[in-house]
């Protein structure tokens, strides 16, 4: 895996993540900020995708392959799926929801670094 | 186009969930988290190393079963789907104290994390504060239907 991929996307989720809960707090909907830095982050994921795809077909595969994929794919899927479930409601809760959503991408981008590299456990 | 749409968003306002508006529309998404994530789980666990803990691997399975058929109910309108929801809440509520209690006690028969052992510690204590704000969610959106 390509770590300054994997930390890129965790910073940008983390940040979108806060951003959105904090609008949630200032009762404010999803509006076009929020969904340009949804998109920021998922366009980082998709990088790390490719890459994924480059280092795995160099030569290299993961401790964990079946779990590495699944991380992967959800990865990219939580995000689009987050977005129109927030969308849904047009109020603070919607940007509650895509907060929520951003938060576990930077949980599942975690854990794909440690199926990856798993150290025994 | 224009004609349709009032009858449209009218139709769409008495179709809505209620337990899916507001706060519940974070604990749908919550839930469908979990549900994916002990989905995955369990099917990787089942089909790669069953033999490895039984007990526990089945037990991750149902808690997944468990996670579906709660988000499915919370994002769905209806009183039925309330009722299937109030069910699915509690039943969540009994295993994770009965497995996590049971994780403490035995817990050779719990070798991995699973979502329910050690009262979902491994889930920042998700899975045992879930189903308390679930059914109390439920109990509000309960009431405020019947009044």
């Amino acid at each position: 895996m390509i770590d300054g991929l994997a930390a890129a996307s965790i910073a940008c989720a983390l940040v979108a993540g806060v951003a959105c809960l904090l609008q949630t707090w200032r009762d404010r909907a999803v509006g076009v900020g929020l969904l340009a830095t949804a998109g920021v982050v998922e366009a980082v994921l998709l990088a790390q995708v490719i890459a994924a795809i480059v280092v795995v077909a160099g030569g290299s595969h993961a401790d964990q392959p079946v779990n590495f994929v699944l991380y992967l794919v959800a990865s990219v899927v939580a995000l689009p799926v987050g977005v129109w479930w927030s969308l849904g409601d047009r109020s603070r809760w919607g940007s509650g929801v895509l907060g929520i959503a951003c938060l576990a991408v930077a949980i599942i981008v975690v854990r794909l670094g440690q199926v990856w590299e798993s150290t025994g456990g | 186009m224009d004609e349709t749409r009032p009858a449209g968003s009218a139709e769409r306002g008495r179709g809505a969930s209620r337990t899916a508006s507001g706060p519940g529309r974070i604990l749908v998404t919550v839930y469908a988290i979990f549900a994916v994530a002990a989905c995955s789980r369990s099917a990787v666990q089942i089909s790669t190393e069953f033999d490895h803990a039984r007990v526990a691997y089945l037990l991750s399975a149902f808690a997944a079963v468990v996670y579906v058929v709660a988000t499915v109910a919370l994002a769905r309108p209806g009183a039925a789907w309330q009722r299937v929801a109030v069910a699915a809440c509690a039943t969540e509520l009994v295993g994770v104290l009965a497995v996590g209690t049971a994780s403490v006690v035995d817990s050779a028969a719990f070798p991995d994390q699973a979502v329910w052992s050690n009262y979902g510690s491994g889930y920042l204590l998700i899975p045992v504060i879930l189903p308390v704000l679930g059914l109390t969610w439920l109990r509000r959106t309960g009431r405020r239907a019947g009044g």
